[in-house]
């Protein structure tokens, strides 16, 4: 059976909630689905003990912890700047394929990194004004070479194209190693899990773009 | 399909000229399950037969306790906030064991007891962090994953601040619950990168161990804290801890002797594993496409999925070959340009190979799988590892063999296999983006962080279909395809699934080209402007129960609800399977009694797909009410009697193999 139910918020689960949370109850349902268990804790209460939990858990971070998500913001502001070459001088619809997943998967980790910082308030950088000063960063293409990549076409693009993300994934990697092999990082679970997704999915894609380098069609001039 | 006309790019000397086909993405549809199939069934409750239109879960109201919901074919039982220690946690996988529920937690393990459904109390509350803290149990024993580099050994919440250090823990925790009330954290077997997930493996020629294979995907830890630690490559350190996974064997009658046995290196030599090739629509799409550019007089091939166009150079090349080769000057024949077009595909694929064998060595392959299901009922099991499916051979489990592996262009990394009940089939997961992001916005496509279905013929894989919600989700709710089960529904492969603040789906794969949801539960996202982390993390069924493991809200109990998709029969012959425990990663075969529920349950099947004509449907019905009222050796009989003449109907009905086990079905309760 279809059903959307909701329910009256207490008035005192509304003043909690926005005494932790300013904008909580500006768009809040006027129902509640049916309670189906009885006797349960108060659901404002509860949500206030999960907002108090959550933010102190959020405070467990280290300077290194924001030095890498801050560069990596940059890191994949520039990974993003060079998938969006792909689509008018690839040749390759893999290629385009690929560097539509990077630019939709390292956006959405931008936004969850800058989420990261602003929760614990610190400065959050945006994208674009980052990816051009962050030479110091490992694997980072040096303006040169991001020009030589716009500059290239079809087969050719389809390989700088593959090999410089190599080497830039392979940054990615070697920042996360960085972090991990620095004392007092990466403590909090939610950082862990940001860096062990980038470490894992980009060395999965660095396995899939050597593959994809073995199986490309021969004689393109570089 | 994202049908377009191939586009023509040039492109340097000797090369191929990619076409742009319509090949890149499936076009296998998930869409609104539509009541097709509803014809003719009564409907018993007021159930929907088709998916509610506009779909209620799109935009839900946002709560952290309370957020809107949406249901179709399914009842919430029961919603259980975490224990008070637990809130604000991260709830990760599930076990089960009895009336037990063991829920992991980034902060530890919580045990539910459920003999009340609609009333859950716990029996313990175990704090003790780690993520993801992965479950599983076998008798006296509960086994819990760590991976991160914050899990102190004295399970402490002070985390671990140095870069090695003695008080971190990353593998495999050891609890003994004979007392699941007082567990006592009894062993722990460290490894290298950690345990991420891990399954249990039985070896019924060795039942005084158990055995567990450890997958762990983050870095590998420093050698000065574990010895012999290395995540170098394997051509510079054969004793890398990358390209394996970690066999742990566990004593039963002396747990805190677990260690690890073998580190088989199931990835080497994947040289070259295939794409899992195109969908058949996408099949049919290709090949049309192919026949036309070849009437038109081109030299095209396929090549991994897409049109390629020899060079003129390169077809010239070949042109004057075949005029050589026949003895032959001067310019080539029609003959001769017929021969190459014939010929093309194998000259390309000997030239890829000789290419591919210039560059040196086999591709490297993945480092370590995701999560392994072991179905050890087929001697198989299903690793989902990076980039990669495999079908594993464990019928030694202490040396699983990869039978075979797939790649997919759609897929960012493969998270999780289920198999049917059969083991004809499996499903693999992507979990795109690690589960965080939120993936089932109207601009993911619909091949991404999705399912990829495969039949498994001679233990090959086959490329079917994909499955995706089907429904648009907030970009403030993370979602994307994770863990669930088989429901033990008789002759129908249907499966319950998270997919984290997507919430929960129910759908039907026996058509593995045509996946259709048949039922879904759904809440609004936490937050009205920000993402976290929330949602279903595992969905499961255990006996009668479809049991989910909300991250940030705790353990939802919900039943199926009858409608005209799944009858009452098929719920109650699928509620006659009982499990005594589950490891969802250990994938249970289910047996079904004999039961009138049984039989009801094919012949409503029979009457929903229209391969029996309804005034049989009903006769059969009919007799089946009279056989069951008889009881003793008239019921044997009545029962023998019908299955003797349903055998003789097979040839009258569209589906002669369910007519057939639906007869196998009476007798069997003739019998009984």
């Amino acid at each position: 059976m279809a059903s959307s139910s909701r329910s009256a918020r207490s008035p005192l689960g509304c003043a909690l909630l926005l005494a932790w949370m300013a904008s909580g109850c500006a768009g809040a349902s006027t129902r509640r689905p049916e309670a189906a268990a009885p006797e349960r804790a108060d659901p404002a209460e509860l949500e206030a003990l999960y907002l108090a939990r959550t933010d102190s858990a959020r405070m467990r971070f280290s300077a290194a912890d924001v030095e890498f998500v801050s560069g990596m913001i940059a890191h994949h502001a520039q990974a993003i700047e060079m998938a969006a070459l792909a689509p008018d001088r690839a040749a390759s619809t893999a290629v385009t394929t690929l560097s539509a997943r990077i630019i939709s998967a390292q956006r959405d980790e931008i936004a969850w990194m800058q989420l990261w910082l602003r929760d614990r308030d610190q400065a959050v950088p945006s994208a674009p004004s980052m990816s051009g000063h962050a030479g110091h960063l490992p694997g980072m293409l040096t303006p040169a070479q991001l020009a030589e990549l716009a500059n290239v076409r079809g087969l050719d693009f389809d390989r700088l194209f593959m090999t410089s993300m190599i080497q830039h994934h392979r940054g990615a990697i070697a920042m996360v190693q960085d972090l991990i092999a620095t004392d007092g990082a990466i403590q909090d679970p939610a950082t862990f899990k940001l860096a062990s997704d980038i470490h894992v999915d980009q060395t999965t894609e660095i396995a899939r773009m050597e593959q994809m380098l073995a199986g490309m069609p021969p004689g393109a001039s570089r | 399909m994202t049908g377009s006309t191939p586009r023509l790019r040039s492109i340097t000397a000797l090369a191929f000229t990619l076409f742009a086909s319509a090949c890149a993405s499936s076009g296998a549809t998930t869409g609104s399950a539509a009541g097709a199939d509803g014809a003719g069934v009564r409907l018993r409750t007021e159930a929907l037969a088709s998916a509610p239109n506009p779909d209620p879960r799109v935009a839900l109201a946002p709560g952290v306790f309370d957020a809107e919901e949406a249901a179709w074919n399914l009842r919430v039982v029961s919603k259980t906030p975490p224990s008070s220690d637990f809130v604000g946690g991260i709830n990760s996988d599930l076990a089960f064991a009895g009336d037990l529920v063991f829920q992991g937690s980034f902060s530890g393990f919580q045990v539910w007891d459920i003999s009340e459904p609609s009333r859950p109390t716990l029996a313990s509350a175990y704090h003790c962090p780690a993520s993801q803290s992965d479950v599983s149990t076998y008798r006296n024993l509960l086994f819990v994953s760590g991976e991160d580099f914050g899990a102190r050994l004295d399970c402490g919440t002070g985390g671990v601040r140095d870069r090695v250090s003695p008080e971190r823990i990353r593998g495999i925790r050891i609890f003994d619950i004979t007392d699941v009330r007082n567990p006592r954290y009894i062993a722990n077997v460290q490894t290298c990168r950690g345990s991420h997930t891990h399954s249990l493996v039985e070896d019924p020629s060795d039942p005084a161990n158990i055995y567990i294979y450890v997958s762990g995907s983050a870095p590998v830890r420093a050698a000065e804290e574990l010895p012999g630690c290395s995540g170098a490559p394997l051509t510079e350190d054969p004793n890398s801890a990358l390209f394996r996974i970690e066999v742990i064997r566990v004593p039963l009658a002396d747990p805190e002797r677990a260690a690890i046995v073998s580190s088989p290196r199931i990835f080497t030599d994947l040289v070259d594993p295939p794409s899992h090739g195109l969908a058949p629509d996408d099949r049919a799409e290709m090949d049309l496409q192919l026949a036309g550019l070849l009437a038109q007089g081109l030299f095209v091939v396929e090549l991994d999925g897409q049109i390629a166009q020899l060079s003129d150079e390169l077809a010239q090349f070949w042109l004057d070959s075949l005029v050589s080769a026949r003895g032959g000057s001067g310019a080539p024949t029609a003959a001769d340009s017929a021969n190459l077009r014939a010929s093309a595909p194998e000259l390309v694929a000997r030239r890829q190979a000789v290419r591919a064998a210039e560059r040196g060595g086999p591709a490297p392959g993945p480092t370590q799988c995701h999560d392994i299901t072991v179905y050890s009922a087929i001697g198989l099991a299903g690793g989902a590892c990076e980039g990669y499916g495999f079908l594993l051979d464990v019928s030694d489990p202490v040396n699983p063999q990869r039978i075979t592996a797939v790649s997919d262009e759609n897929f960012s990394y493969w998270h999780s296999a289920t198999f049917n009940n059969d083991g004809t089939k499996v499903l693999f997961t992507d979990e795109w983006g690690g589960g965080g992001g939120p993936k089932c916005r109207a601009t993911d496509p619909r091949e991404w962080g999705a399912n990829a279905l495969f039949s498994i013929e001679d233990r090959q894989l086959r490329f079917r279909g994909y499955y995706k919600l089907p429904v648009v989700q907030l970009s403030t709710e993370n979602c994307v395809a994770h863990n669930g089960s088989m429901l033990p529904i008789p002759g129908r492969d249907i499966m319950v699934q998270s997919w984290y603040q997507g919430g929960i789906s129910v759908f039907d794969w026996t058509d593995p080209s045509n996946p259709v949801e048949i039922a879904f539960y759904d809440r609004g996202p936490i937050s009205a402007d920000q993402p976290r982390m929330a949602g279903s993390w595992s969905v499961y069924w255990y006996n009668g129960l479809i049991v989910s493991s909300e991250i940030a809200r705790g353990l939802d109990i919900l039943e199926l609800v009858p409608n005209a998709l799944l009858t009452q029969n098929e719920i109650d012959a699928a509620n006659s399977v009982h499990l005594d425990h589950l490891n969802p990663q250990t994938q249970p075969m289910y047996v079904w009694p004999s039961s009138f529920a049984l039989a009801r349950a094919y012949l409503d099947q029979l009457e929903r797909e229209g391969s029996l004509a309804s005034a049989r449907i009903g006769a059969v019905r009919e007799e089946l009410r009279v056989a069951e009222r008889a009881g003793g050796t008239a019921r044997g009989e009545a029962l023998s009697l019908l299955a003797s003449e349903l055998d003789a109907e097979t040839g009258r009905s569209r589906d002669a193999n369910k007519v057939r086990v639906l007869a196998t079905a009476l007798r069997e309760l003739a019998r009984s």
